[in-house]
């Protein structure tokens, strides 16, 4: 038992190994912490700031902060919900997120995460963006409306397809997903639907097109039961479900 | 402007000059800028070519820095620095009066492609301001002559180089030495300290004089150079940050311009101590005009066996500088930052853990220290570590240079000793009239009068240099109202709290300036602030908020005086959002059917 170095998440002891994150740990361990940007098959990011956590009276992102002996990470504290809360209200008032009117709902990471953190309202101002569509993709369709710059289709498409699709352009609150093709249109990059960039958006901005619905809503994914039960969404579409 | 035609033959001059390599992709679009006034799309394509990187990467990298543009902006490119010390000497007025004299409106080059009138971050040159960049140049002290004069320059089209020389006089304005400004120039003597005591030595010297970072962060120098020095590397870099964004700061403008010497001297000293061969000084596009005077002090040091191969005569000890200029990202401050804009990419922050000293520069051994860190470091290499103790106070050894504007009668740089009281200071700058006083910029603490009596130090008030007066007749909101419009400006948009909640922010602030605001407005802006402070990726996001968190707690009036009686106003605002409706059918607000609340 001495040999296992472990810290405690909310007061449970939780193991890890050398090299591991907090979040690393945390996943291994079946111990929720609410995420966005982080996807377990990808180099941390650390931008969403969704997966923050109380380590020593300061705030990191558990995604990226390394795992240490005898750390004490508040997790589920009502002050961290509080702060998950309203970073997520924030990413709502940011896009053009409309729940009953996205294919993506119930299976959707965004709309999950808020409805376990108990979000309620968005809080904070609408900004509206003026944002498109690009449905110019045979099998994919982009609604940049629903995209929270992740970057998921960015690390995925560079580090796995090995394809560079799609990057991120802008600064500050104009900061936005771009594709890199000579028109900047999905259609006349060379994405297809094999690709890992495909099956990773944690929202409804990359979709797959004529499958709309195909699972009615009240079925899917999140309907049944709460994120921190199943999980990620890209990690359960990617196994087999009978 | 030259025609977009030789783009071609530009870049492959450029390729000579600073070689092939993705990392100078910055450096690259940075001179492409200055010679199109934008970046062509043929030069997007041929640069994508050249250096192996997608076009819409290049794209990225052009919509990141100010400075650089997908379309041409006028032949001439006016930048109004719009630090609350410019907008205080009247620099929203003089902008306007150009843009009416020139026929232009904000923003948008005039229809003939002539000029184009814009605002910029501040430019550092608060001590004699209002300040312009033309073309990247430098203009000091606008007034209503020149702005008279500028607009006929640009009628006339007489060429940036022919104007008149003394708009782009830039004054030193030092009004007190102390250790640093007095002591004896070092052309060689901190490198010599090294060559007779070596590394080891050096580092004691330094440890025991308790040099911390002159950036604002405070870490201690010895301990930065120890740790780069003993990490596991192929190859270990020196790093100047020279990219002085901190509104209201300017020092390290007039050390680069009269101490370059000496603050190459400690870069090179650093390499000698590290093993080093290389480094870069990244400086600020707003600087453009200190550029050749730099590389002139690079090629005479050269030349003088201070720098280059075998320096000082020493086998082996090869050490060369580059400068690397910005373009416009107050972010590229960050040590990180500015470490993946060295890259020639944005300028995103890091993750840390690595930090820069284990992994920087090239994922190698780096360090990176500001200006006047290593003009100190130099010192204290050449006269030892009591010479540098004996100024300053507690673990706040040796002596600050403040840059002081605003309401005073002498701005201009101070040199003090850690522990002066800012009443000292004010009495010393002429600002006697003084309200409060902004210390360490706009990410800094807004001291009232109350606490004049408070020290300039890192247990104190820390700051990295910038300290601005108002006086009594200042409306502190304005200056709330520039710091937050400032931040939203310059996030990177890489994380939620700083991305999001700045522009919240800046929004609320504006809601409560324009007298719509109510209590609800300055609880959420306190909501906003303490998450941005506490969740933020980096330092940028997580003291953006401290001119709200601040002036709240210590000037509520600033926000009480202007509430609306009410306890909900809507954020929208009908009459604003007619305007545009207004605009296209041509007709005015008493013509629209709505009338403004009074």
């Amino acid at each position: 038992m001495s040999d296992h170095k472990t810290f405690t998440l909310d007061e449970e002891p939780i193991e890890f190994q050398d090299g591991d994150t907090i979040m690393d740990a945390a996943l291994r361990a079946g111990a929720y912490i609410p995420h966005l940007c982080h996807n377990p098959e990808f180099e941390p990011h650390g931008s969403c700031r969704v997966c923050v956590v109380g380590v020593n009276g300061r705030r990191v992102s558990a995604c990226t902060q390394p795992a240490a002996q005898g750390l004490e990470v508040e997790n589920n504290s009502e002050t961290i919900k509080q702060e998950r809360r309203a970073l997520l209200q924030m990413l709502f008032v940011e896009g053009n997120h409309v729940c009953p009117g996205c294919e993506k709902s119930g299976a959707c990471q965004l709309q999950a995460v808020a409805y376990y953190t108990g979000m309620l309202d968005p809080h904070f101002t609408h900004f509206f963006p003026r944002r498109s569509v690009d449905a110019s993709h045979a099998e994919f369709a982009i609604d940049f409306n629903r995209c929270i710059l992740c970057e998921l289709c960015v690390r995925a498409s560079r580090d796995v397809d090995g394809k560079n699709v799609f990057s991120v352009s802008g600064r500050g609150i104009d900061s936005h997903l771009v594709i890199n093709s000579p028109s900047g249109k999905l259609g006349d990059s060379d994405f297809s639907a094999t690709d890992k960039a495909a099956q990773v958006c944690p929202v409804g901005a990359i979709l797959h097109k004529h499958t709309g619905y195909d699972q009615p809503i009240g079925e899917r994914l999140y309907d049944r039961q709460p994120i921190s039960v199943v999980g990620d969404v890209a990690e359960y579409e990617g196994k087999d479900h009978d | 402007m030259n025609s977009v035609e030789n783009v071609n033959d530009f870049i492959t001059e450029l390729t000579t000059v600073v070689g092939d390599r993705p990392e100078q992709l910055l450096q690259y679009l940075y001179r492409i800028q200055y010679q199109y006034s934008y970046i062509p799309p043929h030069a997007v394509q041929l640069l994508a070519s050249r250096l192996g990187l997608p076009e819409r990467e290049i794209q990225g990298v052009i919509e990141f820095y100010s400075f650089l543009h997908d379309t041409a902006r006028g032949d001439f490119d006016i930048l109004f620095s719009d630090s609350i010390t410019d907008q205080m000497l009247g620099s929203r007025t003089l902008a306007s009066g150009l843009c009416e004299r020139l026929g232009v409106r904000f923003g948008e080059p005039r229809a003939d492609g002539r000029v184009s009138v814009d605002l910029t971050s501040c430019t550092g040159m608060c001590d004699q301001g209002p300040a312009m960049l033309v073309n990247g140049w430098t203009v000091t002290c606008v007034d209503e002559a020149r702005i008279e004069a500028i607009a006929g320059l640009i009628e006339t089209a007489v060429p940036v180089e022919q104007w008149p020389k003394e708009f782009f006089q830039v004054e030193d304005n030092i009004r007190r030495r102390d250790l640093l400004l007095n002591s004896p120039r070092s052309n060689g003597s901190a490198l010599q300290a090294l060559l007779n005591q070596g590394s080891e030595q050096i580092l004691d010297e330094l440890d025991k004089s308790w040099l911390r970072g002159r950036g604002g962060a405070g870490f201690k120098t010895a301990a930065k150079w120890r740790f780069c020095r003993e990490a596991e590397a192929q190859q270990r870099y020196v790093v100047c940050n020279a990219d002085e964004g901190e509104p209201g700061t300017f020092k390290d403008r007039i050390l680069l311009n009269s101490y370059a010497d000496e603050v190459f001297e400690g870069m090179t000293l650093c390499a000698g101590v590290i093993g080093a061969s290389q480094g870069y000084l990244y400086l600020r596009g707003e600087y453009r005009y200190l550029l050749e005077p730099l590389q002139t002090t690079l090629e005479r040091r050269r030349q003088a066996g201070l720098l280059g191969q075998n320096i000082l005569d020493i086998d082996g000890f090869d050490f060369d500088i580059d400068i690397h200029m910005g373009a416009g990202a107050y972010i590229c401050g960050e040590e990180s930052s500015l470490i993946e804009s060295l890259e020639g990419k944005r300028g995103i922050p890091r993750k840390r853990p690595p930090f820069p000293v284990t992994s920087g520069f090239r994922r190698q051994p780096t360090v990176v220290n500001n200006v006047e860190t290593f003009m100190a470091a130099a010192g204290i290499a050449a006269h030892g570590a009591d010479w540098f103790t004996a100024a300053g106070t507690g673990q706040s050894t040796g002596t600050k240079l403040l840059s002081v504007s605003g309401d005073c009668a002498r701005p201009g740089i101070y040199e003090y000793p850690f522990g002066v009281s800012i009443r000292q200071i004010l009495e010393d700058c002429g600002g006697g009239d003084a309200q409060a006083v902004q210390v360490a910029g706009a990410a800094g603490l807004t001291v009232p009068q109350r606490d004049f009596e408070r020290s300039i130090s890192f247990d104190d008030v820390a700051t990295g240099g910038s300290f601005i007066v108002f006086n009594q007749q200042r409306e502190l909101l304005d200056m709330v109202q520039n710091f937050t419009r400032f931040f939203a400006h310059e996030s990177c948009g890489f994380c939620t709290p700083c991305r999001v909640g700045g522009t919240l922010l800046k929004n609320l602030v504006d809601k409560v300036h324009a007298g719509r605001g109510t209590e609800a407005d300055l609880q959420q802006m306190r909501e906003i602030g303490a998450l941005m402070r506490d969740t933020s990726h980096c330092g940028l996001g997580s003291t953006a908020p401290n001119p709200v968190l601040d002036t709240l707690e210590k000037f509520p009036d600033i926000y009480h005086s202007r509430l609306r009686d009410s306890r909900y106003e809507p954020a929208f605002d009908l009459d604003a959002a007619l305007q545009e409706a207004r605009q296209i059918s041509g007709r005015d607000a008493d013509a629209a059917p709505f009338e403004a609340e009074q």
